[in-house]
């Protein structure tokens, strides 16, 4: 009988921390694995892009004009001659710069809301609530669009604008993932210890909060790109020459006829960006809360 | 229920408070003296003070709030600076426009996102699963102006089928008013289609896994009936209301589409103002724009309580 039974060596307990897990638990996702890369490859052109772009994506060129794909110029040039290949690369510097900074003036309002909001309790988690739910009351894009008008236009002010917009879904979320946290052993044991609030908040109940806002901060990524796009293209985001996806785009309208590619290369971009966020986004939050699946 | 619902439309007397303190503030935002943009060239210090005290600006701010809240409690928003219009009569020609395209736009949705649900759940983990979500996720990233180019593009300019923009009201001709807001509304309903999709998907699929779902299939039933006359008509409660909440961000979606299509809608409207730097109107359109998008929630809320008969007689 024994020879039949594993002696303790031969059982090999595999203990995985939970990042581990659920990393794993992302890998077997194919769909969001390769997003991620196309994910990298937008960061990495974006942050390159003086180098990876072909040619100057704002120097004109007047025997140039209006070109289509070619060997020397893959994706054409524009109504100005400038090369599309290089404006839609310096364009996903515009789309991610925009994508990450709202988010993180989202997540740097909404999460410490939240977080306070969610442990206080009371008549501070009724205030903030009544003020979220004002906020989210008025329609993202139109607000952001008020916003950036009464600031001016600008890429700096369309960061703005879609940040501050964005903030209250961050307080809601970690509002709900605070009140859940706080429920815990460990949190009620920290504060039997004598811990202060502060404490308690920013060392126990912070890091549990972290993958339901990081899951939340990729989907909002994706969300601020087509914002960004949607307020270049209203002329209310990055400003001519400077490319961007969505001002692209607002010009490429007057030339669907005689230049169909303009309108083309851009807005793929917009949707490979946005597909690729959402899809990681998707397999962020399956991996790291399996139950949502 | 009545204490509930009555609860309910309470609640939304504080949030729209808090909304007309938001959107007020919004104008705070601008740069300069609102007064300078209104005089133009005009600098003589008599003539901007006479329009800083016609719009009530050399008072306290707490005192021009409620100047201008006791204003919009009559219906009276103020005039558009720029074509010295009430902003409520330009809101009132608008919004019929809108709400034809969202309209259509809505029924597309359905149209589409509820039986792509089905088929998605019925075939769970399936090829037509898969593909039901591919194109679900497709269109929530898609931006609603690309398509709207696009389409342009396809339909209007290689195939001639659909005029490319303009707007013909419904009651000048029918057909026309059809050809010209079809494709917008089309690109409207595209990305609730996809959400519809996904909340139809989830709900199915709960409803397909509860026991009287397997006893129908024990009583013998086709699984069409089952499908269509057991799950989806318990499904379709947190769809309807789901739905609901969607329509507010038609409102959204139409700043761009209207933009694209040269539709003279709401849409248009605040995108035209926000250019001609006539704050009256934006801070109009923001306001009834989120007016509309609380009353959906709370259209959204009763809809729940009366269509779910386990919170009916609660």
């Amino acid at each position: 009988m024994s020879a039949t039974l594993a002696t303790p060596a031969a059982l090999k307990i595999v203990s995985l921390s939970p990042k581990r897990l659920a990393w794993q638990r992302f890998c077997k996702r194919p769909a969001a694995v390769a997003a991620l890369v196309v994910v990298a490859l937008f960061i990495f052109v974006a942050a390159f892009a003086p180098w990876v772009a072909p040619f100057d994506p704002i120097k004109t060129s007047w025997t140039l004009i209006r070109k289509a794909p070619s060997w020397a110029h893959w994706m054409g040039t524009d109504e100005n001659g400038r090369d599309v290949l290089s404006r839609v690369i310096f364009g996903a510097r515009a789309s991610m710069t925009a994508g990450v900074i709202s988010v993180t003036i989202a997540a740097g309002i909404g999460v410490p809301v939240g977080l306070i909001a969610g442990f206080a309790g009371g008549w501070t988690d009724t205030l903030v609530g009544r003020i979220v739910d004002a906020m989210l009351a008025c329609p993202f894009l139109i607000l952001a669009i008020a916003m950036a008008a009464f600031l001016g236009p600008s890429l700096q002010n369309a960061m703005i604008a879609i940040g501050v917009t964005a903030a209250p879904v961050f307080v809601r979320i970690s509002r709900g993932a605070t009140i859940d946290a706080a429920t815990n052993d460990y949190v009620e044991a920290a504060r039997a210890l004598g811990n202060p609030a502060w404490r308690v908040a920013a060392r126990h109940i912070l890091p549990n909060i972290v993958p339901p806002v990081m899951v939340q901060a990729t989907l909002a990524i994706a969300a601020a790109i087509i914002a960004e796009a949607s307020l270049s293209f209203l002329g209310l985001g990055q400003q001519p020459p400077a490319p961007s996806w969505g001002s692209m785009l607002n010009s490429a309208q007057r030339f669907l006829t005689q230049a169909p590619w303009l309108a083309v290369f851009p807005g793929a971009a917009i949707f490979l960006a946005v597909l690729s966020f959402n899809l990681v986004g998707d397999g962020l939050r399956d991996a790291l809360d399996p139950r949502a699946k | 229920m009545r204490g509930h619902l009555g609860i309910r439309i309470l609640q939304v007397v504080p949030t729209l408070l808090l909304v007309s303190i938001y959107v007020f503030c919004l104008q705070q935002l601008m740069p300069g003296d609102p007064a300078l943009v209104l005089a133009g060239e005009e600098r003589d210090p008599q003539v901007l003070a006479q329009i800083r005290a016609e719009l009530w600006l050399d008072r306290p701010l707490v005192i021009q709030y409620f100047h201008w809240i006791g204003n919009v409690l009559t219906g009276d928003f103020g005039f558009s600076w720029r074509i010295r219009q009430p902003v409520a009569m330009l809101i009132g020609q608008k919004l019929p426009v809108t709400l034809q395209l969202g309209s259509m736009a809505f029924i597309i949705a359905i149209s589409i996102g509820v039986p792509m649900g089905i088929i998605s759940a019925v075939n769970k983990n399936g090829f037509l699963d898969y593909l039901a979500n591919g194109i679900g996720l497709a269109g929530l990233s898609t931006p609603n102006f690309w398509l709207g180019i696009m389409l342009i593009l396809l339909v209007s300019v290689q195939l001639g089928w659909l005029p490319p923009s303009g707007y013909v009201p419904l009651s000048e001709d029918w057909r026309q008013s059809l050809a010209t807001t079809i494709m917008p509304a089309f690109v409207l309903g595209n990305a609730i289609a996809a959400v519809l999709m996904r909340h139809t998907r989830s709900a199915m699929l709960t409803a397909l896994e509860q026991d009287y779902v397997r006893t129908a299939r024990a009583k013998g039933l086709r699984e069409w009936t089952v499908v269509i006359h057991h799950a989806l008509r318990n499904a379709l409660v947190p769809v309807v209301t789901l739905g609901a909440l969607e329509l507010g961000t038609l409102l959204s979606g139409a700043v761009l589409t209207e933009q694209v299509f040269s539709v003279p809608g709401f849409g248009k409207l605040i995108v035209d103002a926000v250019f001609n730097r006539d704050y009256p109107v934006v801070q109009g359109v923001v306001l009834v724009t989120a007016t509309v998008y609380v009353s959906l929630n709370l259209i959204a809320d009763v809809l729940y309580v009366l269509i779910n008969p386990r919170l009916r007689g609660a």
